[in-house]
This record gives C-alpha cells, structure tokens and sequence, in this order.
C-alpha cells in the first residue's frame, strides 16, 4: 500500500509547478546554478532568479551561454565542492547529455528538474518523455513526478538521495511540460526551516578548492581501469534502491509526508488489469481506473516515481499474477518496443508463465497530444480480451 | 604577495632560468613522469605558469595532449588540484570553479561553516589546446570571458589537433601540411588562413589579453602574472611548437618558437584594458623562409616552382605585422 500526499488544502498555495520546484530550489539554497532558458523550463529559472534577485536566498547563479555550458559548469563547480542545481528540457537536455555522462561519472550529486518535451525534429515544444529517455542510460537518477506536489517534494527528496555517500550520482526530477510546469494548482510547501533542515548542508567528499590536499579529478583512463570504474557507478546506482526508500522515510519522519516506495500503486493490489505510466497521466488514469471500477471492471495503476534505477523486483512483485498489463510508453524507441515497456517486460520475464501477465504496449501523447481518459480506458479495455495480440500500438493518433 | 610585476608592469624578479628553476625545487607543482613527448612545447608552457604563481591554483585542463599524457590513472603529473572534464568546455568547468569559490567564500565571510580548507585566495587556470580552443571550445571560452569569471585561460597553441595525430585546426597556419589537409598531386596543405584568437578574446573586453610564446620565457612569466592579477577573466595565447606535427628533431622545441617570434609570424604583445602594447620588436625581422624551411610539414614550400606561395605567406606576414605596429601605435614595452 502506498501512502500519497495530498496537500491541506488550508495550507496550500495556487503554484505552477515550475513555481512550485523554484520554491524548493529557495529552500534548498544551492551555492551554484548555472541557467539557460529552455521551453518550458524557463519559468523554473525565471522565479529563481527573482528570488536570488530579492536576496530570498544566497545563491551564484551563472548565466551561461548554453545547456552544454550549463552542465560543464555544474560540474566545475560540483567538483570544486559547491552544492549545484540546474534545471533543463529537452533540446537542453541533449545538449547537455556529452557532459552529463561525465557528471554522472564524476560522481557530482548535481540536482536537476526537468521540465519534459518533445525532442527535435520537428521542433515541438510540449511534453512527451523523449527528452528523459534519452537521459536513460546517462548515469543520472531519474524520478518522474505526477504533479506540483511530488515535484516539490521530490525535489528536495532529491538533493538527500544524490549527496548521500553511497550514491554521489546526479538526480533528475522529471515534471511534465505545461502539464506541470506551467499550470497552477494547490502545493504545499513547507515552512522554509523544515525543508533548510531536511537537506542539511553539503559536505563534500574531495572537493577540489582544498588545495591543501590537491586532488586530479575527471583523469585518463585505459582499458586497465575504465571498466572497474564503470563498474563502481553502476553499483552505486544500485545502491539508489536502498537510499530512495531510507530518503523517503527521512522525509516523512521529517515533514509528515510519506510517500513509500519505487512507485505508487492506485487500487493495484485486487486488480486482474493493470496500466502503467510515468508523469502527469497518472492523474488521468486514476479518474479513468475510478471510473471502470464504477462499473465493476478489476483494474489499477502503477505510477513509477523511480525510473533510473529501475526497481525490476518490486515492479515484478506488484504486477505477479495480473491477466493483463498495459505499459504506456510517451517516448518512442524506433524500431523497439517503448522504452518503459521494455523495462517492465525486462521485470516480468523472471516471474513464473502462470503468474506472468500478458504485456501490452501503447505508445501516446508525443509532442504534447492531449492524453483522454477515453485513450486510457481504450487501453485497459482492450487488454482485457486475450486475443489481443500485444503488438505496440498507438493511442490517439491518425493513421 | 606576488613576485615579479605589479600590475603596471615594472618590475621583474624572475631575471634567470635558474630562478625560475628554484621555485619549482620549493613547490613542485608539476612532475616529470608524463608521457608528454620529448621535445613537446606545452610541458614548457604548464611549468613557467605554474612557477610564475604564487597563490595557491586550481588548474582546469581541456581534453588534449596535456591531459592524457599526465593523468593516467592511477598515476598523475599535477600537484595542484587538477579537473578535466571534456573537450570543449575548459571555459565553462572553469567558471562553475570559479562561481564556487566565490559563493563559498562569501558565505563563510557571512557566517557559514565550509566543511573543508577553502584557501582565501585561489588563481584558476585553464589549459587548451587550439583545437580545444580555437575551434569547440570557442563557444564555452567566448560565454566565459563575457560573463567575466575571474579566471585565466592559457591556449597552448601547437597549430592542429596533435592529440589525434596532426589533423588541421582553425589555428593551422595556410600551406601547412596535415593529415586532414595532406600535400599531394593536388593539394598544397591547408587552403584558408588561421582564425585570429587573440584578437577574438580582445573583442571580448576583458582586462588582459596577451600572445607569448616558450622561447621569450621572461615574456611570458610577467604576462601570467599580469593576468592573474586582474579582476576579471585574461586570456594567454602561447605559441608551443609540436615537433610530431611540425616535423623537426625535438632539441630545437624552443629555437623553432624563437624563430616565429623573429620572423613576426608570432608576435609578442599584450592589450591591457583595450589598449595594445607590443612587447618585442625583431631589430631586423627574418624572413618566414627562415620559419618554415625547419619544418617538415612546410617542405614542399621550399620547392622551387613554390616560390611564389612563400612570397605570399611573406607577404601577409608582413600585413599582419603592420597591422598590429598600427593598433599598438608605436607603445613598445619590452622586458
């Protein structure tokens, strides 16, 4: 059973979700972030930039002259010993991705919202989940949020889960584009000396300004170490399995907000059909799964929060036994099946045949296409007869 | 606090080699063991800036020949704290450095514990090649000499990417061989000229702007420690020859950087808050056949139905050199 928070409504602010993580940044307080505008980040670094400008919080805010820039002085600045967030989408995210592996490698706990979009080409600007897919095998944390709320929250979950020490990895906190970023709802956020205290202070392992004790950070390696070394971030990526849930404890002993696991399970557990999703869909599904339960349909959802790493076991044991699964991929790998479906086939394939569902997948939503509960129920109908054959199919699209 | 010259430019201290050497015996802040090769200028360039400095320095490395033949792990030539982190982005790394030391800095005057040594002074230093600056890395450098990080960027210009085996660069001089613009039946090297850096960073308007090169070392000392004084970013452009590259025996490393400054091929000067200073003036200037007939990768402008090509190059040196006597207006300062 997973426990959600809902905002007290008493307590709330009407806040975008762009507003609503610049807030946590506030609180946060990071020593550097270096920005560039992107589409639709911008307002993230727009309402930081006003606050560090109304001295609501000391931080160096660099303004760099491209994503590229943005992360390599991220990095610069990780490594020197400073605590560093950014925030990016999309274009800005492939631009960035060159030195996000090194990041990644370098073992910087940067912290970075993304505001998800479409990639080029065509350029569109609205949300699907390309931008975070393409990430995917980056070395960052991913976790995917559902609204202004567990953007928020996430976000400062985020900084604890990148600094602890077991993972020094960077953490991006995916929000969906205008669905999220820019579409006000109510978020409460902490008073600011609850969340400062969440988050502590940073202390840094080898910062490099110790000149004291120099250090060579970011070296050469040749075939007699680069594998031993990858083999090191990946363990420690691993290891998120083990922090996110201590970091979610943290939060809730914290803060009072409990959020419990790799995902969240919407009337999961008695359901024969089940539909998975990352982001803001969510949402939808939920009315969509209240909805056919109304008409005494078994079904439920599956909303990941932890995309990266992937919680294959967890996700098997709350998807045995299931007739059916829809997996609802907003990305597409050309040529595969979508990148999430991939994953939860990958989790499934251990489970015995009698307790594997049947998969399905459906790809929806690319470039900001409206996503309908007619769309999801469509999915979970269709799964529900097992002559269906479990080719990708697309939802809401012409032919 | 700092030896050598003030920000005036009067005094030197470093007068010998010797000096120069006796520093490095007190804070070896660079070791041999490096796989950089025999005769390899940039060694040459890392060693005079690190002994021309004082404060404590944090050094930023562009991928290259510098940071593969002194990083490999587990091994390390530096003894300064050292990052790379890609190709192209020396500049930015350096500026998130940069911006770090600042903000911490500030928040330990305000009150905030630092949980580690923070020095109260430091000097960042950036290291590129040309290919690593003249070329990817111009966009990150440009960004940073704008946005006026206090930080000093030394090129180390060795004209092509040598790091992968002599291919051509924006800083490739016309005429020259290399692997991507090879001589042949049909071809005479490289077609276009060299792109300009310094005076790219001059029109940036940062404070210090200067061109040195290895063989004028007393030059170039006073012109590290005149860039790292200024408040704001400085940029050094320091020819290296390659003897891989340019083809020559690697005991005339320096002789063949002496050469391009005596022909006016790579003149030494300075722009100090916009204002150009020429810093060595040849009394007689040799002529670039003098430059180029000691290198491999200019023989066949040695060939007699060529003549006419090291007229040209002659030429356009003499142009440039007129040029840049003009905008320094006669101010000669020489050490």
């Amino acid at each position: 059973m997973t426990l959600v928070v809902t905002p007290r409504l008493e307590a709330a602010q009407l806040l975008t979700g762009a507003q609503a993580v610049a807030h946590a940044m506030r609180q946060i307080e990071p020593d550097v972030v270096p920005v560039y505008p992107i589409t639709p980040q911008t307002p993230i670094i727009e309402e930081f930039a006003q606050m560090v400008a109304d001295g609501r919080c000391d931080t160096e805010i660099i303004n760099v002259e491209s994503e590229h820039s943005a992360m390599s002085a991220a990095v610069g600045a990780s490594v020197a010993g400073a605590r560093v967030m950014t925030a990016t989408a999309s274009q800005g995210l492939a631009l960035m991705i060159e030195v996000l592996y090194i990041a990644a490698s370098m073992r910087c706990p940067i912290v970075m919202p993304l505001g998800n979009r479409a990639l080029s080409g065509p350029i569109n600007i609205h949300c699907d989940h390309s931008d975070a897919m393409l990430a995917r095998d980056s070395g960052a944390v991913q976790i995917f949020t559902e609204n202004g709320q567990e953007a928020y929250d996430y976000t400062l979950m985020a900084v604890r889960l990148a600094e602890d020490q077991r993972v020094l990895l960077p953490v991006i906190v995916n929000l969906d584009g205008f669905t999220l970023t820019h579409s006000a709802e109510a978020v409460e956020l902490l008073p600011d000396e609850v969340a400062r205290a969440f988050v502590g202070h940073y202390r840094p392992l080898y910062p490099l300004l110790d000149t004291a004790r120099p250090t060579t950070q970011g070296p050469f390696d040749m075939p007699d170490f680069y594998y031993e070394h990858k083999r090191q971030q990946d363990e420690a990526m691993r290891g998120v399995l083990e922090v996110f849930p201590e970091v979610q404890r943290a939060y809730a002993e914290a803060t009072g907000r409990n959020y419990r696991g790799y995902y969240e399970a919407y009337r999961l557990d008695d359901a024969d059909f089940a539909v998975v999703v990352l982001g803001s869909t969510a949402g939808t599904a939920k009315v969509v799964v209240d909805t056919l339960r109304d008409e005494g349909q078994r079904v439920g959802l599956l909303k990941l929060w932890l995309f990266r790493p992937f919680p294959h076991a967890a996700v098997a044991e709350a998807l045995r036994g299931k007739q059916a699964v829809a997996v609802m991929d907003r990305a597409l790998s050309f040529g595969s099946w979508g990148p999430l479906f991939t994953e939860i086939a990958a989790a499934l394939y251990g489970l015995p045949e009698a307790k594997r569902p049947r998969l399905h997948n459906f790809t929806y939503g690319l470039g900001g296409r409206d996503v309908t509960p007619d769309q999801i129920a469509e999915a979970l109908t269709r799964i529900q007869d097992p002559r269906t054959p479990a080719v990708m199919r697309y939802l809401g699209v012409r032919a | 606090m700092m030896t050598g010259l003030s920000s005036n430019g009067e005094t030197i201290r470093l007068k010998t080699l010797k000096e120069l050497a006796e520093r490095e015996q007190r804070e070896l802040r660079f070791q041999g063991g490096h796989s950089l090769c025999a005769g390899c200028g940039v060694p040459l360039v890392v060693r005079t800036v690190l002994n021309a400095i004082d404060t404590p320095v944090v050094v930023v490395n562009a991928t290259g020949c510098l940071e593969v033949a002194t990083t490999r792990y587990p091994s390390t030539a530096w003894n300064v704290p050292w990052l790379h982190v890609a190709f192209e982005n020396a500049a930015a790394a350096a500026s998130g450095v940069e911006a770090a030391f600042r903000v911490l800095n500030r928040k330990r005057k305000n009150g905030r514990p630092i949980p580690f040594d923070l020095p109260e002074d430091v000097r960042i230093i950036a290291f590129g090649g040309d290919g690593g600056t003249y070329d990817i890395g111009l966009q990150a450098l440009s960004g940073a000499l704008e946005r006026g990080h206090r930080f000093t960027y030394i090129c180390y210009d060795n004209e092509a990417y040598m790091n992968t085996g002599n291919q051509r660069s924006g800083a490739t001089p016309p005429l020259a061989h290399t692997t991507t613009t090879p001589v042949g039946e049909q071809s005479l090297g490289k077609l276009q000229q060299r792109k300009d850096l310094t005076e790219i960073a001059v029109a940036h308007h940062v404070p210090y702007v200067a061109q040195a090169s290895i063989s004028n070392w007393q030059d170039l000392v006073r012109k590290i420690q005149m860039a790292v004084q200024v408040d704001g970013p400085s940029f050094l452009n320091v020819l290296a020859p390659c003897q891989r590259g340019w083809g020559y025996d690697p005991s005339q490393t320096v002789e063949i950087a002496r050469l391009a400054v005596e022909t006016c091929f790579w003149p030494l000067y300075e722009v100090i808050d916009g204002e150009y200073r020429l810093n060595y003036r040849p009394r007689k200037p040799l002529p670039i056949a003098e430059w180029v007939k000691t290198q491999g990768r200019f023989r066949h402008l040695l060939r007699p139905e060529n003549r006419h090509l090291l007229d040209a190059l002659q030429e356009q040196v003499n142009r440039e050199w007129e040029r840049l006597l003009r905008k320094c207006e006669g101010r000669l300062l020489e050490v």
